[in-house]
């Protein structure tokens, strides 16, 4: 214990200061992965409960008597991990294990300037929406080489479509998110969220706080359904799920990958994406941290003060719904997916900005205070 | 201002090291027993019939097109976007110009039908 002490004072407050931040990423990374892991028992134990079945109720615990069934997820990391990984003689070697790292590592990164709380995030960026565009984006470059790599048609075809369709909706959501700038006025997500405890209803109504009424789903509500709607699509969630398409194309661009490869592919970044879209809505349009009832309740109220529960409250809904939807709709055809995309996201964010446009000019509402 | 990108890169390179963490787990934890059936693309019970590097639609080409159009007008109204408080009204008539030419060519690609998918 002496001895650590030592090389702690020997680092330096810079070096301190880089193995804190380093700790705190690497705490904000695992807590992630886990959350994927639960996700995925969620979504089996939701579906099952849906579909009047039981879902996975045998794995436990170091063999607990009680939450049977919860460590499902992890016998199922194990399970990947023991399998062998195959590489396809005819793929391109090096791009085939390369594509389940470029997929990956946005999926997780991303989360270096999501605003857990009022006081905690990893990267006070000013253009952390940017940032969070920009990764994402990159994440359609995992999928696409993945195809490629494996060279097998029915992965070709599973990359060519999921590349369209995260493409397409890609463009809805961007409007989406310009709608959000111009109610914030800042990309960065602190600041975003901090705008919408102030300004928006308590301008129509005499109190100052509004709780949930002055967050931004009361003034960009139609924005908020496109983002999140194309946040499934971008996902390639049921029902938007064409590009894995089982009963056609078998698994689409993952068809080739197995065990280790197979869960850093597809499994996690896949549920890490769901979770970010689920914060992202959270964040955009539900005031993020705030607590719904400021203004409402004493402000000492612990039920009326900020707090990560609140976010994490939040969160949890937004991925119900994407359970909840996968096992409701049936899977859309791919030329309807597209024509939900360009022909009624699009001009819906459009309109909408036009609308917004009007609001700032007469300025309506939050925007009283612009011009 | 630069500082603030660093957890940025450490984050990057954490995630970049517990993938291919993952990654030689699994060549190292499972077994390795090649054949030439395993290792052959995925079909259904038959050889394949040709390379699998295969002429895709056009239509993907013209989504990927349209996709960089608007993207970059996504691109500038960002900053618009953010800099609504300071520009006022002479901002919003400007870009209401810039999106009416904007507009006009996305009436003239959905009457072509350039999103049309069958």
């Amino acid at each position: 214990m002496n001895t650590l002490i030592h090389w702690w004072n020997l680092l330096g407050a810079d070096g301190q200061h880089l193995v804190v931040m380093t700790a705190q990423i690497v705490a904000v990374m695992m807590s992630v992965i886990v959350s994927v892991a639960m996700m995925t028992y969620a979504e089996r134990k939701v579906i099952g409960f849906i579909q009047v079945r039981i879902g996975p109720n045998q794995v436990r615990i170091f063999g607990l008597p009680f939450l049977k069934g919860l460590a499902q997820p992890f016998a199922d990391v194990i399970k990947l991990l023991l399998k062998e990984v195959i590489v396809p003689a005819e793929s391109d070697k090096f791009l085939f294990l390369l594509a389940p790292l470029i997929a990956l590592v946005p999926a997780l990164a991303t989360w270096a300037v999501v605003p857990f709380s009022p006081d905690f995030v990893l990267a006070k960026l000013d253009a952390g929406l940017l940032y969070i565009l920009a990764l994402t984006s990159l994440g359609v470059y995992g999928i696409i080489l993945a195809g490629w790599a494996a060279n097998s048609k029915y992965a070709l075809l599973g990359a060519m479509r999921s590349a369209a369709q995260i493409v397409a909706y890609e463009i809805a959501m961007g409007f989406a998110l310009v709608g959000v700038l111009m109610a914030a006025g800042s990309l960065n997500l602190t600041e975003i969220v901090r705008a919408q405890s102030h300004g928006y209803a308590s301008y129509v109504y005499p109190w100052q706080a509004a709780g949930f009424l002055s967050w931004n789903w009361f003034w960009l509500f139609p924005l908020m359904v496109v983002y999140f709607i194309a946040g499934i699509a971008e996902t390639n969630r049921a029902p938007f799920d064409v590009a894995e398409g089982e009963s056609e194309i078998v698994a689409g661009f993952h068809v080739e990958y197995s065990g280790a490869t197979f869960a850093t592919l597809f499994a996690l970044p896949e549920y890490a994406n769901m979770i970010l879209v689920a914060t992202l809505a959270s964040v955009l349009f539900l005031g993020g941290w705030q607590s719904p009832f400021e203004g409402y309740l004493a402000a000492d109220l612990p039920l009326a003060s900020p707090s990560f529960l609140w976010l994490f409250l939040k969160i949890l809904c937004f991925l119900f719904c994407f359970l909840w939807f996968r096992a409701t709709f049936p899977r859309y055809r791919y030329d309807q997916i597209m024509r939900l995309g360009w022909k009624v996201f699009i001009p819906i964010t459009l309109i909408w900005i036009g609308v917004e446009c009007v609001m700032v000019w007469f300025k309506v509402g939050p925007w009283a205070r612009v011009l | 201002m630069l500082a603030n990108y660093l957890p940025v890169l450490i984050f990057l390179l954490v995630a970049g090291g517990f993938g291919g963490l993952l990654i030689v787990l699994g060549f190292v934890l499972g077994p390795r027993k090649p054949d030439s059936e395993k290792l052959s693309p995925y079909e259904c019970g038959f050889e394949a019939f040709e390379d699998s590097r295969i002429k895709f639609d056009v239509r993907y080409y013209l989504v990927a097109i349209l996709f960089i159009l608007f993207d970059l007008e996504i691109a500038f109204l960002f900053p618009w976007a953010v800099s609504l408080h300071a520009i006022g009204r002479p901002g919003i008539l400007s870009m209401v110009v810039f999106l009416t030419i904007l507009l006009v060519g996305f009436i003239y690609e959905w009457k072509k039908g350039a999103l049309e998918w069958d």
